[in-house]
């Protein structure tokens, strides 16, 4: 049984976002929605997170946190990309400012488009996440038992 | 012949306290939920999220961390096989003080700021309640005329009903050893944001498994604390004091989820302050009169 998949804990972090995004990753782990039934916490803490929710686009000034958060996670781990800007740069994507996608900075497994992002697409996004989460957990453990 | 059969229990203790400790947690879950207007988590939710940190990475800032958090583990165990094979209640007070003391000093090694804030908050904790669990112990010896748990089986009436103020200075106390709001100052497990994660911040993977079942065998030998002062020479008694045990943890879940958190300064005071009147009061009456 892969207990991965058992207890998402997500780290939220607000790239250069507008806050709508950031809005509606709080909604969604706000107790009407309770992710906790599925056992999801939010945690302030890279080292104890699973899954990666980045909002808003990266720039120069955010990119090296971006990656700092990513490599601090321990593996296996999920990036979840949340709103258009997360996966593309959405409307800011021709500012002078901004590089791109989250995509530009680390690798993303999962896309939610949306401007913003509605929380019923966040946890379609999350439990795609879980998938790919246990999917990573399952070619660590066989990578451990061939080594 | 003792040190076997401590050793034994200490051994029985780490196979059956998690087991317990891990319910325990699973439903203060759950019933938290439930106060918060929410489903929450199946009652085995602990046990998965252990599970969980196990198969992660092992990734740490040094090498000695997850030595001493495995020591504050073993400790926790031995104080747990001392205390429910009946030994030496004053014992099993100091042996699980020094699990404690390795918890910190895991947290000081990583020289993680955030830990070493958790670190210094842990610390706070111990120096407020540790005078009350001394005096626990020192009741406990004027009540039963023995420093040995297992002295209250051949008692004719629990020793609650002589040392009812210590047991109330324990209750108080208490929420601060299960670190829950108001006193969860080192390491909350509700408020995540809270600098970072405090004493547990650098701990990941397998080392915050390790860390997350110490809890769970500590929650079972404070519970026994608890049920400790409802026994008494009849077999009955055993199922009274589980009973008081479950309505305390009710009533911990309760304080944890109705009160914000309170400053050190105010922990450290009220602590001592509960001691010096709870225990200071009921020690002296049961040695004057």
């Amino acid at each position: 049984m892969a207990y991965a998949s058992k207890s998402p804990w997500v780290i939220h972090y607000d790239g250069s976002s507008c806050n709508g995004c950031d809005i509606e990753v709080l909604a969604t782990l706000c107790p009407g929605f309770d992710g906790e039934r599925f056992g999801v916490i939010n945690t302030g803490n890279p080292k104890h997170a699973d899954i990666f929710l980045v909002t808003g686009s990266v720039n120069a000034q955010n990119i090296d946190v971006v990656r700092e958060i990513y490599d601090q996670m321990v593996e296996p781990k999920v990036v979840v990309a949340c709103g258009i800007c997360a996966c593309s740069g959405g409307i800011f994507h021709d500012c002078y400012n901004v590089i791109g996608g989250v995509d530009k900075a680390i690798p993303v497994d999962v896309y939610a488009p949306g401007c913003a992002v509605r929380p019923e697409a966040i946890i379609d996004a999350i439990v795609q996440g879980i998938g790919v989460l246990e999917e990573k957990a399952a070619a660590m453990k066989s990578a451990k038992k061939g080594a | 012949m003792t040190i076997l059969i401590t050793l034994i229990g200490a051994l029985l203790f780490a196979v059956l306290a998690p087991v317990v400790g891990c319910l325990l947690a699973g439903l203060d879950r759950v019933i938290s939920a439930r106060m918060q207007g929410r489903v929450g988590p199946p009652i085995l939710q602990p046990y998965y999220d252990v599970r969980k940190l196990l198969g992660k990475e092992r990734v740490s800032v040094n090498s000695v961390e997850g030595t001493y958090v495995a020591c504050a583990l073993v400790f926790a165990c031995l104080a747990g096989g001392i205390f429910y094979t009946g030994g030496n209640l004053l014992l099993c007070v100091f042996v699980i003080t020094l699990s404690s003391l390795f918890f910190i000093i895991a947290a000081y090694s990583s020289r993680s700021p955030y830990a070493e804030v958790g670190a210094a908050r842990e610390t706070l904790q111990v120096m407020s309640y540790e005078p009350m669990v001394l005096l626990m112990a020192v009741g406990f010896f004027m009540a039963s005329g023995s420093f040995d748990v297992s002295a209250v089986f051949s008692l004719d009436a629990p020793i609650v009903t002589t040392v009812w103020l210590v047991f109330l200075g324990l209750l108080f106390i208490l929420t601060i050893k299960l670190r829950k709001s108001p006193f969860d100052l080192s390491m909350s497990h509700h408020a995540h944001q809270e600098i970072v994660r405090g004493v547990t911040t650098e701990m990941s993977g397998p080392t915050l498994a390790l860390v997350e079942i110490m809890h769970w065998c500590e929650t079972v030998l404070f519970m026994g604390w608890v049920g400790m002062f409802f026994v008494w020479g009849s077999p009955l008694s055993v199922l009274v004091a589980v009973v008081v045990v479950l309505a305390v943890y009710f009533l911990e879940i309760w304080i944890d989820n109705n009160f914000a958190r309170v400053k050190w300064q105010f922990m450290l005071k009220s602590a001592w302050a509960v001691a010096l009147l709870a225990g200071g009061v009921n020690l002296a009456v049961l040695m004057f009169i």
